[in-house]
């Protein structure tokens, strides 16, 4: 009797044996530390000409991160590929051909990808982090001050959330073209534009990035982010939230309609 | 054993597979007939439970597909041979769909043998021709050893050698035992890979029996006679004699004879007691192909679109010739060379009607790529 790391190990073997998912992955970090780390070149050569409150309320630690809402894209695309590929090339219907265990199946994908996010996603913020201080130098921080270890932790946390809300949505959907779609504008542009008007940012900042990035930041206010009524880890936990609709999503909509 | 009750389902509108029950069994190859979209690929999915029927059911072996254990050492099937990731090796795709059921990696190396992938099992689906991904789709199926196998238009894109080959593995497969079921839209292929033969057309059954059922129900022979010289005269000597001697006799539009109901030698003594020389004595058979044509013809779904200079083609039709006279006219032969029947015309469109005058009325007025009435 087959079962459940039967399937873990058959995904394995695919998501091992694409290109995309090399490729997605390492773009996924070089962007991110790229970015953040030219960021920081940027910050630390115009410390002094920032306004005073923003060198008051200066986070190295989410300086190190800005990189992310770029980086973030391709763990997006990653997500959605991962998923929507079974549905483009037929490949689900072959597997539900030979394991009609629909639930199982898409846990066992979802498990896989969403580990190996989480792995690069932490090999991303750690590397993210290092590196910005290092370039900060006076204005940097330690890993071992307050809330700095829980910031790192959690960058690596939400890529690997967004990868899996990807993959719930492209479940949904059950095509990769209009996932990215849909999600690379929301993430890259609409999220940030409601979050930055003041009128629609009540709403906003309940939205999974605007939410999830909160555990990123140890300087309250920091970069002009505001007020929050949720801390960090309650943003994380409406991100979770978010991802677990997704998700619900996603595997209703496998378990319901025809392959 | 897969066992089909009351099967439907519809799409929107569209009822592509409409009240079928049917039964495979084990130790046969039973083939699955039936025009484009005519819904056998839709019965295959329902069968391995990717698609839900509207009503009724399926089941293998007594079980929905979907709640067989260990589903993939019972069934195998091939439906898409398309349905692979192309950026994928075969042999890795392979793997992780046996790696799904825990069959060993020894038996994914093993079927990329037996069919025949082996030098290829490192090279990326994407640049597979046609009938390399048949067979891969192919080597997939047979994975789990399954005791019941499908396979959704097997020969699809395969050279002579491959055709020969699937021919021969389905054979195999149902001497070993299994239940095989192969759909295809070539009669001539069913007819000799099959012993069973299951045909729908527009979702609904229309024959299930066996294939030398099939053949001698629906295929009548005749002889072709030819009388020396050009001239009527020979020709209507020997017409007149064949139909004394009880033959049935209908002319070609070459002056050709074609007679049923008379052995060859009789033909030739007849003939020859008539004074007649013959140029042309032959045997024919109405193919099975015709036989198909006709059965389903009714329920085809995309038929080609009247071509208006047809009747600048179109061949003279058989004519009864004149010493027919009389009522014995409509005694036209029971064969297939007649222009099918309009579409609907008698209740049951595989069987030729049981009064054969109807049919050569129908013959008059019919041209063989008449459209479809409706649809
Ligand atoms: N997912 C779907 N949505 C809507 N209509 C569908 C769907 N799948 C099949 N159909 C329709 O159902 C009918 C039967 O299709 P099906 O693919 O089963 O035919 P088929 O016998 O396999 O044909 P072919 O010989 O061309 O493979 C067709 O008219 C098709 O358009
Ligand atoms: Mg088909």
């Amino acid at each position: 009797m087959s079962s459940f790391p039967a399937v873990l190990n058959s995904e394995w073997t695919k998501i091992r044996t694409v290109a995309s998912t090399t490729w997605t992955l390492v773009a996924a970090l070089v962007v991110t530390v790229g970015i953040s780390a030219g960021l920081c070149t940027l910050f630390n050569s115009t410390f002094t000409e920032m306004p005073k409150e923003q060198q008051l309320t200066f986070d190295p630690t989410l300086a190190s991160f800005v990189g992310m809402s770029l980086g973030q894209l391709a763990m997006i695309i990653f997500g959605v590929l991962v998923v929507g590929t079974e549905y483009s090339t037929g490949m689900i219907r072959t597997s539900l051909a030979a394991v009609p265990r629909r639930g199982e199946l898409f846990l066992g994908k979802l498990t896989v990808a969403t580990v190996l996010a989480l792995v690069v996603g932490l090999a991303t913020s750690f590397l993210s982090f290092f590196l910005g201080q290092a370039i900060l130098g006076e204005h940097s921080t330690g890993i071992d001050e307050p809330g700095v270890l829980r910031a790192v932790f959690g960058a690596g946390l939400y890529m690997a959330l967004i990868a899996l809300f990807s993959m719930g949505v492209a479940a949904m959907l059950r095509s990769s073209v209009l996932a990215i779609c849909i999600l690379i504008p929301f993430f890259l542009l609409i999220s940030n534009i409601l979050n930055g008007v003041s009128a629609t940012r009540k709403v906003a900042q309940y939205l999974p990035d605007q939410a999830g990035s909160r555990i990123m930041q140890v300087v309250p206010g920091a970069m002009d982010s505001g007020e929050t009524p949720y801390g960090p880890w309650g943003g994380l936990g409406i991100m979770v939230l978010w991802v677990l609709a997704s998700v619900l999503g996603g595997y209703l909509v496998l378990k319901k309609r025809d392959a | 054993m897969i066992e089909a009750v009351g099967l439907t389902k519809r799409f929107g509108a569209k009822t592509a597979v409409d009240q079928l029950s049917f039964q495979v069994r084990p130790g046969h190859v039973t083939g699955f007939l039936g025009p484009n979209g005519s819904g056998k690929s839709t019965t295959m999915r329902m069968i391995l439970g990717l698609d839900r029927p509207t009503s009724g059911h399926v089941t293998i072996n007594g079980m929905p597909f979907r709640d067989l254990p260990n589903a993939q050492r019972n069934v195998g099937a091939l439906l898409d041979a398309k349905a692979v990731h192309g950026g994928r090796r075969a042999r890795t795709h392979l793997l992780s769909i046996a790696q799904l059921s825990g069959i060993p990696e020894k038996r994914v190396d093993e079927v990329l043998g037996v069919v025949g992938l082996q030098d290829v099992a490192r090279q990326r689906a994407k640049g597979f021709s046609l009938g390399m991904g048949q067979r891969l789709g192919i080597a997939t199926a047979l994975l789990g050893d399954p005791k019941v196998l499908l396979f959704d238009e097997p020969v699809n894109g395969l050279d002579p050698e491959g055709i020969l080959w699937v021919r021969n593995l389905m054979k195999q497969l149902a001497a070993e035992g299994r239940t095989v079921f192969v759909s295809s839209h070539l009669m001539s292929e069913m007819a000799l890979t099959a012993d069973h033969l299951i045909v729908i057309g527009r979702g609904r059954l229309l024959a299930d029996m066996g294939t030398q059922e099939f053949i001698t129900r629906n295929s009548a022979g005749f002889a072709r006679v030819r009388a020396a010289g050009t001239g009527p005269d020979g020709r209507n000597t020997l017409g007149t004699a064949l139909t004394k001697a009880g033959g049935r006799v209908l002319q070609e539009p070459d002056g050709a004879l074609r007679v049923t109901g008379l052995e060859l030698p009789v033909i030739s003594d007849v003939a020859h007691e008539a004074g007649v020389r013959l140029w042309e004595l032959s045997p024919h058979r109405a193919s099975l192909e015709e036989a198909y044509m006709r059965m389903t013809q009714s329920s085809v779904e995309y038929t080609s679109s009247e071509d208006p200079r047809a009747e600048l083609w179109e061949p003279e039709p058989l004519t009864v010739p004149e010493w027919e006279d009389g009522p014995a006219a409509p005694e036209v032969p029971r064969t297939g060379f007649f222009a099918p029947p309009p579409p609907g015309a008698g209740g049951a469109p595989f069987l030729m009607p049981s009064d054969p005058g109807k049919l050569a009325s129908a013959a008059g007025n019919t041209s063989p790529n008449q459209p479809e009435e409706s649809r």
